[in-house]
């Protein structure tokens, strides 16, 4: 190798590797969607089952987690970690089934599994009462804190109707592939929080959201970004005094867990298992309105599974 | 020689207390029990005393040690026991690396300012005001200076760690905020840690035996000491070295006569005397020979001048920040908090404001930083003690460390369950300033947050929900007012003098039967 060509080489492989860095996963951008394999369902619902159970047999019906993830890939799931209540009050996403998602993204290849929201109550305490920093470190994640600033970027929503920018955590924007683990819950101001209004827990400053028509910016932000997949966990079902709840009383034990790439007709399945109509939910219906995605199950390629 | 070995002792006594306490005001972490911290804070004098008259108990016996080694041995208390006296004694080793050994002298006692400051802060005591003791208690002062400059450079150190690490994606370390620092606290502890820095480089101890109440009061009880240092009339040839040595300025090595009710303990004068002319022995009227007292001059004027300044300077601000912040707001409805809200556990303003040192032992502990030094929230009399400030957070539903690890009593321990039933205030909405009034869309982040759900959301226009708050099951926790978008705050909490029981939430188990036959509902 003559002197000048050894320089132009190793030039050319510095400024890709630390371009590489500087961006991040530059290769995103390009993949988009059309990553994604045709799924042979829109949307899988399971009941009767054990949380990790139901999701071995839904993910299972989708071609396994091989369809989303894929060898060395970078992960994050994101459950509803809001509250510094037990597993029995249903005001987190249940602890066993985001363990089982770590696992299943492990066994698909995934080379690191991420873990994290951005709490309500003091986030060290949400994470241990929730058992989710427990189980999903077990399973071999790295359960991360969202409770500083410095973890969130800002980008831009130009699709946005009143949420033109939001500080978006770091880990969202940087893994391969964005797994949203909602629990269905009663909410006091939103009626429902399930998979678009667990985006709140991805942001900074959520008050923003509160203070400018909370409906529109939650479907806002689903302009900007939708997850690759949504577990829906509605096995325990808080159905009054939420999103915090009071008790245990106000739970109910539905079994039913439900998967969908849809963000949309996912919280639209949900809503119908909570007895409420889609087009009831303001912003389902905002977010339809702006193209995200339908809430017209009828049309839509439905497993059903029964155990 | 056993000489020897008393000072080295003292040195590693104190040198455990020191660290041990000062650990305690900067950790976030809740490294240790609340036990373990009790018995750290056991010896320290007044709140120990304040501890035993709230709560008359074994664990709050601490201050009769105190006096009992007072009666033995003299205020080895001060540099055993009191960490504002090790730090002294460290700021001395200190500036004698980066300046010349500066030596002391004898140098008559203060009377009047010594007696000053313990009078008054006797006087004030008797018309229920705690404002000497939170501004001098040396146990009080050193957790001022720790959690309000020590604190945030600790943080820092571990945020730099943590995002270090994280760059090799290890989370072990995690970032702290400072969200409700007081700078009117950290004003005056570094105004406090100045002076007494520049005293201790000047005069020694001079803040422990003319500023501190704990000083004098032990000086007073060590004129009965049994043990006592005094200078050997055989012995001593009049050298001077002990008296140069003496931190405390009290040896007159020209009348080998020593001030015990000055002596701080140290032993340092028994290790430096070269002709064992320093004794510490059993006292005999024999021996008697204080130093006669000479009139003084007033050290304090200066003192007490930047001291006020600093107070009227941020008294001035906050009031001239209040007025700014209404005066963009117009037409909104501003808060005015008839009460301010004190800590879970202490019982009322009144209770509290009469037994908190603001030593800020629970503004260090509070793991959601809720609690914060106040300015003029109590009056000026409760000046640095702390409130519940939520503006930097709530209170966590399902905590009550602050109530474990108070060293006076002014929260007093509180079971769980009676906490979540305990009303600090009411939560007051004031609809003007509200998004749902003002904008009609949704919000509800004030009942979201609620724990009890006395902030309930309930219909107002078509679908559009305004909060509605039932005040018998309101803890004043503070987290609808935390999560209030709006400024100024549409729902805030309203402390209650006394604090009250409040009604349990009503609880409804939902009737509803799964049945696993079903179909999906789509």
């Amino acid at each position: 190798m003559k002197r000048r060509q050894f320089i132009r080489t190793s030039l050319g492989a510095t400024v890709a590797a630390s371009s590489a860095i500087a961006f991040g996963n530059i290769n995103r951008l390009f993949a988009g969607p059309a990553a994604m394999p045709n799924l042979p369902y829109d949307l899988v619902a399971v009941r009767n089952g054990e949380p990790d159970v139901m999701f071995d047999k839904a993910i299972q019906s989708l071609g396994g987690m091989e369809s989303f993830v894929k060898q060395g890939q970078k992960v994050v799931v994101k459950p509803n970690i809001g509250w510094d209540v037990t597993p029995e009050r249903a005001g987190n996403t249940n602890p066993d089934l985001i363990k089982r998602i770590v696992e299943h993204c492990f066994n698909a290849g995934a080379k690191e599994v991420y873990v994290f929201d951005n709490t309500c109550d003091e986030w060290s305490k949400c994470y241990k009462s929730s058992q989710i920093e427990q189980l999903a470190k077990d399973a071999g994640a790295k359960v991360v804190p969202g409770n500083s600033e410095s973890y969130y970027q800002e980008v831009d929503i130009p699709k946005g109707v009143r949420l033109k920018k939001a500080k978006v955590h770091e880990l969202i924007l940087e893994s391969d592939v964005f797994i949203n683990v909602p629990v269905l819950k009663h909410h006091s101001s939103a009626d429902l929080s399930i998979a678009m209004k667990n985006l709140m827990g991805i942001v900074w400053d959520r008050m923003y959201w509160h203070r400018n028509d909370l409906h529109q910016c939650i479907a806002d932000y689903c302009t900007y970004r939708t997850p690759d997949l949504n577990v829906i966990d509605a096995y325990r079902v808080m159905m009054k005094n939420g999103p915090r709840g009071v008790s245990v009383d106000d739970v109910v034990t539905y079994k039913t867990q439900i998967l969908a790439t849809d963000i949309v007709a996912a919280d639209a399945a949900a809503a119908k298992v909570f007895g409420s109509e889609p087009e009831d939910i303001t912003y389902i219906e905002k977010a339809a309105d702006l193209g995200v995605g339908t809430y017209n199950l009828e049309n839509l390629n439905i497993n059903r599974i029964k155990l | 020689m056993v000489f020897r070995f008393l000072k080295w002792s003292r040195v590693a006594v104190s040198l455990i207390f020191f660290l041990l306490i000062g650990f305690l005001f900067v950790d976030f972490g809740n490294v240790f029990s609340a036990n373990f911290m009790n018995g750290i804070l056991f010896f320290q004098f007044i709140p120990s005393i304040l501890k035993f008259i709230n709560i008359v108990a074994l664990a709050a016996v601490g201050f009769v040690v105190v006096l009992v080694l007072t009666l033995l041995f003299g205020r080895v208390y001060c540099s055993y026991l009191c960490p504002l006296g090790t730090l002294q004694d460290i700021i001395r080793v200190f500036s004698n690396r980066f300046k010349k050994r500066k030596r002391f002298r004898y140098r008559p006692p203060k009377n009047v300012l010594r007696y000053g400051f313990l009078g008054l802060t006797l006087l004030a005591l008797l018309f229920g005001s705690f404002i000497f003791i939170n501004l001098l208690d040396p146990y009080s002062l050193f957790g001022k200076i720790v959690s309000n400059l020590a604190r945030p450079i600790y943080y820092t150190i571990n945020n730099t760690g943590a995002w270090i690490l994280e760059k090799f994606e290890v989370y072990t370390l995690f970032k702290v905020g400072l969200k409700g620092y007081s700078w009117a606290s950290f004003g005056y502890s570094l105004v406090l840690l100045g002076l007494i820095g520049w005293l201790v480089y000047k005069y020694g101890r001079l803040y422990c035996n003319t500023v501190c109440p704990v000083g004098t009061f032990l000086g007073i009880v060590s004129r009965f000491s049994l043990f006592r240092i005094r200078l050997d009339e055989t012995m001593c040839d009049s050298c001077g070295i002990c008296g140069s040595n003496c931190k405390a300025q009290c040896i007159d090595t020209k009348n080998k006569a020593v001030d015990f009710s000055r002596c701080v303990g140290c032993m340092n004068c028994l290790t430096a005397c070269p002709s064992s002319g320093v004794k510490f022995s059993l006292f005999h009227k024999r021996y008697d020979k204080t130093p006669k007292t000479i009139p003084l001059e007033p050290v304090g004027a200066r003192r007490n001048f930047i001291k006020n300044s600093a107070l009227i300077t941020g008294g001035v601000l906050s009031i001239a920040g209040e007025a700014f912040s209404e005066g963009l707001n117009d037409g909104k409805i501003p808060v005015k908090r008839e009460y301010t809200v004190t800590p879970p556990g202490s019982l009322s303003i009144r209770h509290f404001t009469q037994t908190c040192t603001a030593c800020h032992l629970c503004v260090s502990a509070c793991p959601t930083h809720v609690i914060q030094p106040s300015l003029f929230q109590y009056g000026i009399s409760g000046v640095l003690q702390p409130f519940m400030d939520f503006n930097a957070h709530f209170c966590n539903f399902e905590c009550t460390l602050c109530s474990e690890v108070c060293p006076t009593g002014a929260i007093l321990p509180i079971e769980l369950e009676e906490k979540k039933l305990t009303q600090l205030g009411i939560s007051k909405f004031i609809k003007e300033n509200c998004v749902v009034y003002t904008d009609e869309k949704d919000c509800g982040a004030c009942s979201e947050h609620c724990p009890t759900k006395a902030v309930n959301m309930v219909f107002y226009k078509d679908r559009l929900k305004i909060p509605e708050v039932t005040k018998e099951i309101c803890i004043g926790c503070g987290a609808c007012e935390y999560a209030c978008p709006t400024t100024p705050k549409s729902i805030y909490v309203d402390g209650n003098p006394i604090h009250k029981l409040a009604e349990k939430p009503k609880v409804e188990k939902i009737e509803t039967e799964v049945n696993p036959e079903d179909d999906f509902p789509f």
